[in-house]
């Protein structure tokens, strides 16, 4: 009922939705960076949406399974194999006992991944959730990245989790990344802090990701974005995506390990639907901002809300198609979760037909 | 935009993102405004709209949570302008009043000096100053469990330093301009550290994991470092 990390890849980190509550005492939210893309792997992989898996970023991790388990692996391809032969992404695959998962390098589809396993990762919640806050040293496992020897424990799998092996999730239901996405942000609350002219620059240029971001925040260069007067507002809260532009003109996208409160205006902020096309960009990788409504966000959110409920469809559709095999025994019990309810069910075989 | 009718003072509403929206009630470091924040908090929190994830209080607005699949935005900001509009700017009472045990100056308080020289007062009477005050719990940010604390006597005003440190040791007693503070965490930092207490302020495996929250009051009581030692060995246990 575990994985051992074999390589840890340049940074690998156990996550789920995120640490929520506590935000009010200064504790970011953290949790996948693209919380749709882990959400659709736990599904797939017969768990909760907000189950721990493992966020890949661009390269390097190797894992062996040390029992049977599906495996949903999305975001971005880091062309990922097993026992190097080449799996598909968005796909549940099976995988045995003994069999390793590696995974290659970032292509343009994309600068991390997430690995879930039926059961999820199991390792001790801290504070509600299980992942992995780096600055705190707290959640996920041992509060720190991954590093070669690790042993991941694993949850009990759903009875049903076996059955998706095989499923692919719909083109149209997978988070697609864009080269240079135009990510949508509102307007922020100290927009009026810029130049018209500021205001225009930030619209209008494209940006480099800076080497020096991280899960804290995306450092942004290109042109510098002017204030009125002065940087300094007195500090208030900064949501993840939040474009907080301090004095040097040059913006910093807060991600989802960033500071909860901060001091510097924020011009914009992307909007919810859009995260997971940061957590798309890599280093080096350019970005611009597009100025959106209200209304434009919450049909975007919609939409993804009823991507996750088709696939839920689809899923339980495809889950119960007759199983490729026929059990031999000839009674069995076994547990169902279904809507917030456990059901013991147990079969016999009273009489077989024909011959 | 929300209608607003004249004399009801109603917080600004601003977006910041399509999942938070923020309730300003002024662009002031201000106790009264400042207790309208935490009113709200409070309102909110109690009536417990489904749409709600969380609010984080700051010094003068609430950032309120939502969550951004859910509830229509124009009802939102009409729910919390009503709220904010009956949470007058009376003085909340506090959530609490804790004393905060500090060993000054030395190795614990490296910029006592620095205090002492900008506000040209002996570090005794500094530390006097600062122990005789008291503090209320503005708002919690920069780390987990780190409080920003208002009240801090202004004769003691002192700048950021020009060079912040790398690493500030955890339970370190600061002052920045007109605030103070108390480091949590071992982190890198620019405030002006005048002591250390023994308390820790945050433990994720703590029930609860932290010691402060928003709109408690605090009172710093000079201790020596032996004091400090027991303090860590009987009491809350200092991190290591």
């Amino acid at each position: 009922m575990s994985l051992e990390v074999l390589s840890p890849g340049l940074l690998t980190t156990v996550q789920d939705l995120g640490r929520r509550g506590f935000r009010a005492f200064g504790m970011p939210l953290s949790g996948a960076l693209d919380p749709f893309s882990l959400a659709v792997g736990n599904l797939v992989v017969g768990n909760s949406p907000g189950a721990a898996g493992l966020e890949v970023t661009l390269a390097g991790l190797g894992l062996a399974f040390r029992s049977e388990r599906l495996v949903c692996v999305t975001g971005g391809d880091l062309s990922p194999r097993v026992n190097g032969r080449a799996i598909p992404c968005w796909e549940g695959v099976l995988l045995r006992e003994g069999d390793v998962l590696t995974f290659g390098g970032a292509g343009p589809g994309g600068a991390r991944c997430w690995v879930c396993v039926g059961g999820g990762i199991d390792t001790p919640p801290v504070m509600g959730s299980r992942s992995t806050y780096l600055r705190g040293k707290l959640g996920g496992y041992k509060g720190r990245r991954l590093e070669r020897g690790d042993i991941l424990p694993l949850g009990v799998p759903d009875i049903l989790s076996p059955r998706g092996e095989g499923f692919a999730v719909p083109g149209e239901l997978r988070q697609s990344s864009i080269e240079g996405p135009a990510v949508r942000v509102i307007p922020g609350p100290q927009e009026g802090h810029f130049t018209e002219e500021g205001i225009e620059v930030f619209y209008n240029s494209s940006y480099c990701i800076d080497p020096g971001s991280d899960r804290m925040g995306y450092r942004l260069q290109g042109p510098a974005v002017h204030h009125r007067e002065g940087a300094d507002i007195i500090s208030d809260a900064v949501p993840w995506g939040a474009v907080q532009v301090p004095g040097n003109g040059l913006p910093i996208i807060t991600m989802a390990d960033g500071q909860t409160t901060g001091g510097y205006p924020k011009i914009a902020a992307a909007i919810s639907a859009d995260l997971g096309l940061l957590a798309a960009a890599a280093p080096g990788d350019s970005l611009s901002f597009r100025r959106c409504g209200l209304g434009e966000a919450a049909a975007a959110s919609r939409t993804l809300k009823e991507s996750l409920d088709r696939l839920r469809v689809l899923l339980a559709g495809y889950r119960s198609r007759p199983p490729r095999s026929v059990p031999k025994a000839d009674r069995g019990a076994l547990r169902l979760h279904f809507d917030g309810g456990s059901f013991d069910i147990t079969w016999e075989i009273i009489g077989r037909e024909g011959r | 935009m929300v209608p607003r009718r004249a004399g009801e003072d109603a917080p600004r509403l601003a977006w910041c993102g399509d999942a938070c929206l923020v309730a300003e009630f002024g662009d002031v470091i201000d106790p009264r405004v400042n207790s309208r924040v935490q009113a709200l908090g409070v309102r909110l929190a109690t009536l417990a709209p489904p749409w709600l994830v969380e609010t984080v209080p700051t010094y003068r607005s609430l950032a309120v949570y939502v969550d951004p699949w859910e509830g229509p935005r124009d009802e939102i900001e009409v729910l919390l302008t009503r709220l904010a509009i009956s949470a007058k700017g009376e003085p909340s009472p506090p959530a609490g009043t804790l004393c905060v045990p500090v060993c000054y100056g030395g190795a614990w308080g490296p910029d006592l000096e620095r205090v002492s020289l900008h506000a040209g007062l002996e570090p005794a009477e500094v530390v006097r100053r600062h122990s005789g005050g008291r503090y209320r719990v503005f708002m919690m940010g920069f780390t987990p469990g780190f409080p920003y604390l208002g009240g801090l006597d202004p004769a003691l005003e002192t700048p950021r330093l020009e060079n912040p440190r790398g690493l500030v040791p955890a339970g370190s007693v600061g002052i920045a301009g007109r605030q103070a503070g108390i480091y949590p965490i071992e982190s890198p930092g620019g405030w002006n550290i005048i002591g250390r207490t023994p308390l820790v302020l945050f433990d994720p495996g703590r029930e609860p994991p932290f010691l402060m929250a928003t709109g408690m009051d605090i009172r710093f009581v000079p201790v020596t470092a032996e004091e400090s030692e027991d303090i860590a060995r009987l009491g809350r246990g200092a991190a290591p």
